[in-house]
């Protein structure tokens, strides 16, 4: 599990690699570019620009991918 | 962050479905819509055919009956009438639904039985690596259409309108945020409902039809899917290939087992 | 409440016996197909269920139809199907279904000429080897055979019991000249009969396994929406219900599912002998040919010859033991039918060469004459 938090907009994103089956669906139809595919798993590398859409998540085939709104 | 987890047999992932294959997105939709509505688990009886979209029942933790290939609606009815207060949910794919079982398909819905159905449609046999479907759009190809099919393609949803449903919706994966709503309507309706779901098989139907990868599949869905009210508004050229997605039947009829139940009540001794 | 005798005294076909008994028996869900010479059974139930809270529904073919009695009877429902030939043929893979599965249903076939649309109002026995070997794959399975009206309800009742019992399909093999025939019947009171419900698990365990490796090799079930969730499906699955390729798994399965049958022959198995004990010759019958094959024996003994009959009423599981010794004692056993010696088979394999098998049959609609059988009594005596 990888995990990436961003103080501001709250977000968390967690990848589930054991169930992950690297389509990438998650990557490409993030409207804010949040991700990229790196080692055939999506990794987040713009937390901050994350609107917490839960695009990725509802796309996700495989319950890989989970958006959390994180308490601050 | 929505909790599938508490409708999910864990112990049976990660699923059997390939990389891409959309039909987990639906499952995830659907899974979502019962949890909208309240449904106990015990109360759901999901019910599927033959195919890889009917190997979702293995997955979540309701009572599950897998049956045979086409025949899903027709164990369905029995369960159905034997306990009307079970909603029965129906997972099936183009090819068992509509080829192999057609018949009762249009049978169910003209019985207006409550039934929901969500039809898995990918275009293709996918379980059996990508023969040419009741769906397959014309010119497309299939393991046994090698240079394109010759035949024409199911409205799948229009017959099911045409036959009686009471509720008829089309949606892709790529908008699981809206089919997830479709699919609690049809739950909710009382009265055989559909939602025909497009869903893209990479690896069967894409990799032949020069989609590649699974991006451009839902790019592809993503094109072609027109709203139905944008759509009225579209002369027929411009829908060709198009996806008409929506709410395309939403009627109030008699539903069978209740009919039938006042049939019992009438004559009971 | 006991019934007079008298008001049990009805002259009735054995189609409508056999929806007597079926709702004697329980049963509340039926779903079929019309078909000759079988409809009688879905009409009368169309009629009768309601009244006592039960399901009827004619589908859209019998696959469907036996379909929807698998559902109905895994939420909990009696369930039965009538048809004949051409639609057994076609509910054959869902029968199948049901043996894999262990789905407890009774199948009605009202047995008429074929092959193909045959001889729609004609008597036939040619599906008792279909009644068997009808679905792919080694399957157990009960085939039941009566041959009169008041054996078409008591074996309705029984099929339904097996069927619970064992959780197994079973087939009841009624022909056109048992279905059709009207006869006075003393029905019983229904304090006379037993009817048996399926072994039920405990829905508060929340270890239940549907297919446990029981001792009895039957594991109890649970239905739909009492509160324990399964699975069930038609591919080789493990204890729980679910799919396995697991070799030993699937081989456990397959051989609980065929023993189950097996070890409780002694149990399941049911034949009538008439002045078998010191005869040289046996008539082998079933269904309605053992009516003339009875008829033939009793001549022939009035003729001073050492003739005796062997009737099976369940013909599978085959009664294998009986033919063997029967083999043993008589120089020819005779195997009248109405096909061309599908039974006969089974009777020189279980003959095991210790006697001759001679075989009369009859294909053309028409059954086998008593005269014939006793003619043949005479030429082997
Ligand atoms: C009676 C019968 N015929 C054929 C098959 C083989 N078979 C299994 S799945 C399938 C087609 C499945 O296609 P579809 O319903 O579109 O589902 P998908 O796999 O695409 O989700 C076929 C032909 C079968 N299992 N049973
Ligand atoms: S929640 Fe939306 S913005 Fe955030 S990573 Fe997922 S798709 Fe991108
Ligand atoms: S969509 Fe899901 S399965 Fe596909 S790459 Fe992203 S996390 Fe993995
Ligand atoms: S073959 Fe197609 S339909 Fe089947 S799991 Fe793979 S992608 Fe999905």
């Amino acid at each position: 599990m990888t995990e990436k938090t961003a103080k501001k907009k709250r977000s968390r994103i967690v990848v589930k690699r054991e169930w992950c089956k690297n389509c990438a669906i998650c990557v490409e139809f993030c409207p804010k570019d949040v991700l990229v595919m790196k080692d055939g798993f999506p990794e987040v590398v713009h937390i901050e620009n994350c609107t917490l859409c839960q695009l990725c998540e509802l796309r996700c085939p495989d319950f890989a991918i989970e958006v959390y709104e994180d308490e601050t | 962050m929505f909790d599938y987890g508490a409708y999910l047999r864990k112990d049976k992932f990660p699923l059997i479905w390939c990389s891409g294959c959309g039909d987990g997105i639906a499952l995830k939709a659907m899974l979502r819509a019962i949890d909208r509505i309240g449904l106990s688990k015990d109360e759901i009886v999901m019910v599927s055919g033959i195919g890889c979209s009917s190997r979702l029942p293995g997955y979540v933790d309701f009572n599950t009956l897998h049956t045979t290939h086409g025949r899903a609606i027709a164990f369905a009815t029995g369960v159905k009438m034997a306990k009307p207060e079970l909603t029965v949910i129906v997972v099936t794919g183009d090819g068992d639904a509509t080829a192999i079982g057609g018949n009762h398909y249009i049978h169910a819905a003209r019985r207006n039985i409550d039934l929901t159905v969500i039809l898995f449609n990918n275009w293709i046999y996918g379980m059996t690596g990508g023969q040419v479907s009741p769906t397959t759009p014309f010119g497309k190809r299939a393991s046994t259409a090698p240079y394109g099919s010759t035949e024409n393609a199911f409205n799948i949803s229009g017959l099911a309108e045409a036959a009686g449903a009471s509720f008829v919706a089309r949606e892709t994966v790529f908008r699981p945020q809206v089919l997830d709503k479709f699919i609690e309507k049809a739950i909710r309706k009382k009265g055989f409902s559909v939602v025909e779901v497009f869903t893209p098989c990479p690896t069967t139907y894409g990799r032949r039809n020069k989609m590649r990868s699974v991006i451009e599949m839902m790019n592809w869905l993503k094109d072609h899917a027109v709203p139905k009210s944008r759509a009225e508004k579209m002369d027929p050229q411009e829908l060709e290939e198009k996806i008409i997605t929506g709410v395309l039947v939403d009627l109030d009829l008699p539903e069978y087992t209740e009919e039938y139940q006042k049939l019992i009540d009438r004559v009971k001794s | 409440m006991v019934t007079k005798e008298k008001n049990r005294i009805r002259v009735m076909t054995g189609n409508e016996a056999c929806a007597e008994g079926a709702l004697a028996a329980g049963c509340r869900f039926f779903a079929g197909y019309p078909i000759t010479p079988s409809s009688e059974i879905a009409e009368i139930l169309s009629r009768e269920l309601p009244k006592v809270g039960g399901k009827f529904i004619q589908m859209e073919d019998e696959i469907a139809a036996m379909g929807a009695v698998i559902g109905a009877s895994l939420a909990g429902s009696k369930s039965l199907t009538a048809t004949s030939g051409p639609g057994f043929s076609l509910k054959q893979e869902n029968i199948g279904y049901a043996s894999m599965a262990e789905v407890p249903c009774v199948i009605v076939n009202v047995m008429r000429g074929g092959p193909s649309t045959g001889l729609p109002t004609l008597p036939s026995q040619s599906d008792v080897m279909q009644a068997r070997w009808g679905t792919h794959g080694d399957h157990p399975i009960i085939a039941l055979a009566p041959s009169s009206v008041r054996e078409s309800f008591d074996w309705t009742v029984r099929a339904f019991n097996l069927s619970e019992t064992y959780r197994v399909p079973v087939v009841l093999l009624l022909d056109e000249i048992v279905g059709h025939t009207s006869e006075k019947v003393v029905l019983p009171d229904t304090s006379e009969i037993q009817i048996v419900e399926r072994q039920k698990g405990d829905p508060k365990n929340k270890d239940y396994l549907p297919y446990k490796q029981t001792e009895s090799d039957i594991p109890p079930m649970i239905s739909f929406g009492e509160g324990i969730r399964f699975h069930v499906t038609g591919l080789c699955h493990d204890e729980t219900g679910f799919p396995t390729n697991d070799s030993q798994k699937i081989d456990l399965l397959l051989r609980r599912l065929n023993r189950k049958i097996e070890r409780y022959r002694d149990q399941i198995t049911d034949n009538q002998r008439d002045q078998l004990d010191d005869a040289d010759v046996a008539v082998f019958a079933y269904g309605s040919t053992s009516r003339s094959a009875r008829w033939a024996v009793r001549r022939a003994r009035e003729e001073g010859l050492r003739v005796g009959l062997f009737r099976p009423i369940v013909l599978w599981p085959f009664p294998e033991d009986e033919v063997f010794s029967i083999a043993q004692k008589v120089h020819h056993i005779i195997v009248p039918e109405m096909n061309l010696g599908q039974m006969a088979h089974e009777v020189e394999w279980a003959s095991r060469g210790s006697t001759d098998v001679i075989r009369i049959n009859r294909i053309d609609g028409d059954p086998v004459r008593p005269q014939v059988i006793l003619e043949k009594i005479k030429e082997v005596a």
